[in-house]
């Protein structure tokens, strides 16, 4: 396992360290030591490699990531995982706002909460929450899947255009075009595949399916107070 | 005898027939009108300055013999890998779905032609467009439709968008008959639906979080690529100041008569502030930092002619980018269209239904029999034409100031036609030395 230490090296040197492993990997397992809530670590990985960070990350942890496997031991700032298009992060610790933004592919799991605008413009990757999220969560989500094992926020969902959403506790309000949906046999089938990757012990049963009413795809004048 | 005389009719001024067709077609639809195209209104612009050539007090130089240099350098600042244009006239950013991809090969193709660069646009990069663009600039737009990291690698430099010319803080909506299934695709959208862009970057909220976010795209790409900012202009003064704490590169300022493919007509006409006013103080916040020329400035919003570059660039700007000029340069509104354009209820030098996607020109369409209309070669030699036409418009200006280089034009060469224009560009009035608001 190769190890760097924040609190002697800049972060451009552990970025281009790991940015080098595209090329060709020469270490698998890198620990990130005194992270220190330092921003953009670990940002736009392209190899499946693994990475530790012992400690809070700030903004943009594992940004772009691409087939990397990144575990954030604590608490994670603004906009992890943001634009993830594969691979897996999983936050220990709480996330701030904008969790997984715009992300195309992979697996954020987030043990604690997730603050605002969690999933937002989510465009196909899975985000498990364990704890609960903030207001305008999967605000114009077009593809993936969130689940909130907690609850969620004021306005939950507004605008969605195909994103699915699983809530298993309260939900404050539901944005425009969010309707919750009938919790068929598919849906339970695939809400206990993303828990059971994530790692949480809940029963599926117990959730509720949140999606698009389809009303606002085209616009149409007749719509126009939901705007 | 008849003493009866014809009716005078009197238009009002303030309910001219276009103000009244336009509340009856509101009267009828509940709907706003949404068009594409830039503004159309007149609103002050380059035609309200006048170059200085020389005579006896400046010294000018032989048009045909001595040599006017027109490259530029972009994004010297922290890029390991600027870019070095041969021409100071580059192509703004113009999205597939928006555009045809015939379009936006023809625009590549065009641009590396003359040595500039294009721009992506909302929507992602198209294999056609890299293959064919010497220099592409790659946007990351707040909708982030088809952003990927390996894109962002095969970008020769990065323009992030927070602001369009023709709608500063409005998103877009790029209605459902041109989201394709291609244009779905790469948006991750059904076909069909109304695709509406967002008007704020999902995961920032201020300018701090902008100096991360330009810090992040910077770390992902070993900062090899310059990092552009483009704005809509309505403050730039703040907005530029900000950008450059921020980290860019590049400022790209786009006045108020830019282009866009969609949007409502009253965002087109009343948001935003011309061109004119805004490079001033754009450059008076670059010079107050001590940046000016070390944060290049790019500038558009109703580029036409080599006039424009060149007084553009007296203004102070570093290169200006061109959209809807382009287009025409591809052939979009020519008159052999006009019998094609008058049965969708327009004219050639009119249409600007650019949202509905039934352009004969092949270029704002993403219908295929339409799109099949544009040969993209011959596209790209016009646009590469025009640009060579604009550059050599403003080298003949500039020598006739004395100027060996474009970027040796400054506001001295300048003056304005109207005391507003003055005020606004910071020149003097002609026949004068008053700078309105400067004294004497």
């Amino acid at each position: 396992m190769k190890t760097i230490d924040l609190s002697s090296t800049p972060v451009r040197e552990l970025n281009q360290a790991l940015h080098v492993q595209a090329g060709a990997v020469t270490e698998r397992e890198w620990l990130v030591t005194h992270p220190d809530g330092k921003h953009n670590l670990a940002v736009g990985l392209n190899e499946a490699v693994s990475v530790d960070i012992q400690g809070h990350s700030g903004y943009y942890c594992a940004g772009m990531n691409q087939k990397a496997t990144i575990t954030i031991h604590g608490n994670a700032g603004v906009g992890v995982a943001e634009n993830m298009m594969s691979g897996l992060v999983h936050v220990k610790g709480s996330a701030s706002q904008s969790a997984g933004a715009t992300a195309h592919g992979g697996l954020l799991i987030i043990d604690g909460d997730a603050g605002a605008r969690c999933g937002i413009s989510l465009k196909g990757a899975d985000i498990v929450v364990g704890g609960s999220v903030g207001h305008m969560s999967c605000f114009m989500g077009q593809a993936g899947r969130l689940v909130v094992c907690g609850d969620a926020g004021d306005a939950l969902g507004d605008s969605l255009y195909e994103t699915r959403i699983y809530v298993k506790g309260s939900v404050k309000s539901l944005g425009s075009d969010c309707i919750e949906k009938a919790m068929r046999a598919e849906h339970l089938e695939e809400l206990t595949e993303l828990l059971n990757r994530a790692g949480f012990d809940e029963d599926p049963a117990s959730f509720k399916r949140y999606g698009s009413a389809r009303q606002l795809y085209s616009f149409k004048v007749d719509n126009a107070a939901a705007y | 005898m008849n003493d009866t005389h014809e009716p005078v009719l009197r238009e009002s001024a303030t309910f001219d027939r276009l103000t009244i067709q336009e509340i009856q077609r509101a009267a009828e639809t509940g709907i706003y009108d949404i068009r594409g195209g830039g503004t159309k209104r007149k609103v002050p612009h380059f035609d309200d300055l006048l170059l200085l050539g020389a005579s006896i007090s400046r010294y000018p130089l032989e048009g045909y013999r001595e040599k006017c240099g027109t490259d530029v350098v972009l994004g010297t600042r922290f890029a390991k890998k600027p870019i070095h244009l041969d021409i100071p006239v580059t192509i703004a950013g113009m999205s597939f779905g928006a555009l045809s991809a015939q379009a936006k090969e023809a625009l590549g193709r065009g641009a590396s032609i003359a040595g500039t660069s294009t721009t992506t646009g909302d929507g992602g990069m198209t294999p056609e467009e890299r293959g064919q663009s010497r220099h592409l600039v790659y946007q990351y737009l707040p909708s982030r439709y088809g952003m990927n990291p390996d894109d962002l690698r095969k970008a020769d430099a990065i323009e992030i968008v927070l602001g369009q010319g023709a709608k500063p803080g409005g998103g877009g909506m790029l209605l459902g008959m041109k989201v394709t299934e291609r244009v779905a695709g790469m948006r991750t959208l059904p076909v069909g639906v109304d695709q509406r862009s967002a008007c704020r970057h999902p995961d920032w909220t201020g300018p701090d979080d902008l100096a991360i976010k330009i810090a992040e795209l910077r770390e992902i790409t070993d900062w090899e690529k310059p990092i552009y900012v483009k704005i809509g202009a309505s403050r730039p003064y703040y907005d530029v100041k900000l950008a450059v704490k921020a980290g860019a590169d590049v400022i790209v300022l786009d006045g108020m008569q830019g282009g866009t493919a969609a949007t409502q007509e009253v965002f087109i006409e009343h948001v935003g502030i011309p061109i004119l006013c805004a490079i001033p103080q754009a450059v008076q916040a670059l010079q107050e930092m001590g940046m000016h020329r070390q944060v290049q400035l790019i500038v558009s919003g109703g580029i036409r002619t080599g006039a424009d570059v060149a007084k553009a660039m007296a203004l102070g700007a570093d290169a200006v980018a061109i959209g809807t000029a382009a287009l025409i340069a591809l052939g979009d509104n020519h008159p052999r269209l006009d019998s094609e354009l008058r049965k969708l209820g327009s004219a050639a030098g009119y249409y600007d239904d650019w949202q509905n996607g039934r352009d004969p020109a092949g270029i704002t369409t993403q219908d295929p029999e339409l799109a099949k209309r544009l040969d993209p070669v011959e596209g790209g030699r016009r646009l590469a034409n025009y640009l060579r036409v604009l550059v050599l418009e403003a080298q003949t200006m500039a020598r006739a100031c004395g100027k060996s280089h474009l970027h040796n034009l400054d506001p001295e060469d300048l003056v304005a036609l109207s005391v507003e224009a003055a005020a606004m560009a910071r020149v003097p009035l002609a026949g004068t030395s008053w700078i309105p608001g400067q004294g004497y």
